[in-house]
């Protein structure tokens, strides 16, 4: 799950990492009576979604009078950001943050991430703040100092210096601020399951400090059972509504830009089953991992999504039955057609556990929009005939 | 011969008495594996599908001597579960619950590793050695006996391709589903020595995904090491950027973890390489009839 710019700064503050001081502000009136609580006379309408890139975007805007603050929030608030990381459809803008400006002098990256090999946490700095951090690692990766911080030993003063040598900040005032700062930043990434934190940019001011001038964090979905103050944070709005739908479905969804919608259970088969379409020459509408259970309600949902996707030509239904017998997933079948009126016409793949019984089950239901596969691949290109429109 | 587990495994299952657990122990049982006990705190003392339960993991390996663990709990438990049964002395812990914390994973696996103990999973079917020792939810009855190993990091791509190379009259040793969460126990990198020390593995499947690098390291240890034919599948060619599919640790980002990059890798490193499931036993066919 991933949270606002400003949410994250909130906890930021909980944990004393130094940051703008800034208010959120859902109307422009809010904005405008932000914007003179901070006082000053330079300020930053900073629009709220779940993506980066939106200074490029237009979601960013630097205002030197309430005049032009309000200006702005009219301008951003409501607004469709489309961003590199939005997708072409965009992002609507419903919060801004007004943030009082900052005396930037350098730009700096700093993040943590689990390092997957190491298994455990990495500290990533760069002097390059301002990049996006994958261009710097393809184009200068010397310029990222990486320092891997086992948990069982936390954070230790060697791990700073590691960070402040190689980013060469000779102050030792500077330096003491910056450890501090990526100490407490791996508190919050241990503290709170955090799954990725982002600084980018991480500010040194005028008079040496060191500053979050924006914030990204995404957390461990699988601990938000022990975080309800982050689970609050979750915003609905940045969610995809069809996605969303099908995880309280205990389906997972994601939707593609190809004609043949897909069912299947289990991630691995689920890709391997767009791969395949792939392959043979057609493709994937979406992502459907119906998990292990595939009952009738669970392939009704499935169907009732695939279909809001105007598109979708065909639909590969691809199940490998193991605990759960392919006769029963075929009357599941079946009856999800009878709740849900699929007007496309459906490839039906069963194999594993009673396999010819299902297709015998599917066969004598004579459905006119069934059609019976034997296994993966003439699946796959009986669905890549039938989006075509050709007969069986 | 096998891999990890045989006839012989005694096996203890934690979180024994819950319903996922009783139904697929019910099942490890009936194929032939031997689970000799489980553990369920507070339950100590009674008796479930016919096994002593104990109230811990130490208890158990006292009395009935098991040496490995098949562990069921809810993902809050999983960490604890773990560490208690590396503390206990089991040699292999077989992790089938999903969801487990990442930061829980990362504690465990650390400490399991201190203590000698081998891990598999989290989130995953589990290990077959066929027709001596089912530890998992995978289907029993796919996996005929012969001289392919399989590695795969998704449960129902196991299934397929076990299938395949079942139907084009091969059989499997062991298949190890290793997981797709982002901290995982025994990978590719240390399963692939023990198929090439089993004498009975003649050739390998691996089935990977995009996300992280266990297949990159694979591909430069197996043209290092392995001499036997090796068979991959790597799923996700046609998954966007940025988009979860599905496993935790099943993401592309920025420009590591593609498909396109491990098949490069794989190929490069001498494997054969498919890109449907489809063509797994196929190829598996071919690199043994060669």
């Amino acid at each position: 799950m991933n949270i606002h710019e400003y949410q994250a700064k909130q906890i930021f503050k909980e944990y004393g990492v130094p940051t703008p001081r800034g208010i959120v502000a859902n109307s422009v009136q809010e904005a405008v009576n932000a914007a003179k609580e901070l006082g000053g006379n330079i300020w930053v309408v900073k629009a709220q979604i779940h993506a980066g890139g939106r200074g490029l975007g237009g979601g960013v805007k630097l205002a030197k009078s309430i005049e032009e603050v309000e200006k702005y929030a009219d301008e951003i608030l409501g607004m469709t950001l489309v961003t590199h990381q939005t997708g072409p459809e965009g992002k609507v803008v419903h919060k801004v943050y007004i943030e009082e400006g900052a005396d930037i002098k350098d730009e700096f990256y700093l993040g943590v991430v689990l390092d997957r090999a190491k298994e455990m946490p990495v500290i990533m700095a760069s002097t390059e703040g301002g990049m996006e951090i994958e261009k710097v690692a393809e184009e200068t990766p010397e310029k990222i100092v990486k320092v891997a911080v086992d948990p069982a030993i936390g954070f230790q003063g060697f791990h700073g210096r590691e960070l402040v040598f190689g980013l060469g900040i000779t102050d030792k005032a500077e330096q003491r601020k910056f450890i501090e700062f990526a100490q407490k930043l791996f508190t919050i990434y241990m503290d709170k399951d955090v799954e990725l934190i982002e600084i980018n940019p991480l500010i040194r001011t005028g008079s040496g400090d060191f500053l979050a001038l924006d914030a990204k964090m995404g957390f461990d979905d699988s601990a938000l059972y022990r975080h309800p103050d982050i689970e609050a944070m979750r915003d609905i709005s940045e969610e995809d509504p069809d996605e969303r739908e099908a995880a309280e479905h205990g389906l997972s969804y994601v939707s593609l830009d190809g004609e043949i919608g897909c069912m299947v259970n289990g991630a691995g088969l689920a890709m391997g089953t767009m791969d395949t379409i792939n392959y043979v020459g057609g493709t994937p509408a979406n992502f459907l991992d119906v998990g292990g259970k595939a009952t009738a309600e669970t392939v009704a949902k499935g169907f009732e999504i695939i279909l809001r996707n105007p598109k979708v030509k065909s639909i590969f239904v691809n199940i490998f039955g193991g605990i759960v017998r392919c006769d029963r997933i075929a009357n599941g079948i079946l009856e999800a057609t009878k709740m849900v009126d699929v007007k496309v016409p459906v490839v039906v793949r069963l194999d594993g556990t009673n396999a010819p019984e299902a297709a015998e089950i599917l066969k004598n239901a004579n459905i006119q929009n069934v059609i019976s596969a034997t296994d993966l691949l003439d699946g796959a290109k009986k669905a890549v005939a039938a989006a075509k429109g050709e007969n069986q | 011969m096998s891999i990890l587990v045989n006839k012989d495994t005694k096996v203890i299952v934690q979180g024994f008495t819950g319903k996922e657990a009783t139904f697929h122990s019910e099942q490890c049982i009936a194929y032939g594996t031997q689970i000799v006990g489980g553990v369920t705190p507070n339950k100590g003392g009674q008796t479930h599908l016919g096994k002593p339960v104990f109230n811990t993991v130490k208890a158990a390996v006292e009395a009935t001597g098991a040496t490995v663990s098949m562990i069921f709990v809810p993902p809050a438990f999983v960490g604890d579960a773990v560490m208690e049964a590396a503390d206990a002395g089991i040699e292999l812990a077989v992790i089938i619950t999903e969801g487990a914390p990442v930061k829980d994973m990362m504690y465990a696996k650390a400490y399991a590793t201190k203590k000698g103990m081998k891990t598999i999973g989290p989130n995953c079917p589990g290990i077959i050695t066929a027709e001596e020792c089912k530890l998992g939810i995978m289907p029993g009855q796919i996996f005929k006996k012969g001289n392919v190993g399989l590695i795969s990091k998704s449960g129902t791509l196991t299934y397929e391709g076990a299938n395949q190379v079942v139907k084009e009259g091969f059989g499997i040793t062991t298949a190890v589903g290793i997981g797709g969460d982002p901290i995982i126990g025994l990978s590719y990198k240390q399963l692939l020595p023990m198929f090439e020390n089993d004498p009975e593995t003649e050739a390998i499947v691996m089935i990977g995904e995009i996300g992280g690098d266990l297949e990159i390291q694979a591909a430069k240890f197996i043209k290092e090491n392995i001499t036997k034919p090796v068979v991959a599948f790597i799923a996700g060619q046609t998954a966007p950027k940025g988009k979860r599919m599905g496993h935790a640790g099943a993401i592309v980002s920025g420009s590591a973890g593609t498909a396109a990059e491990k098949m490069a890798a794989l190929e490069a490193a001498g494997v054969k390489v498919v890109k449907s499931p489809a063509e797994i036993g196929k190829a598996v066919k071919e690199v043994l009839s060669k």
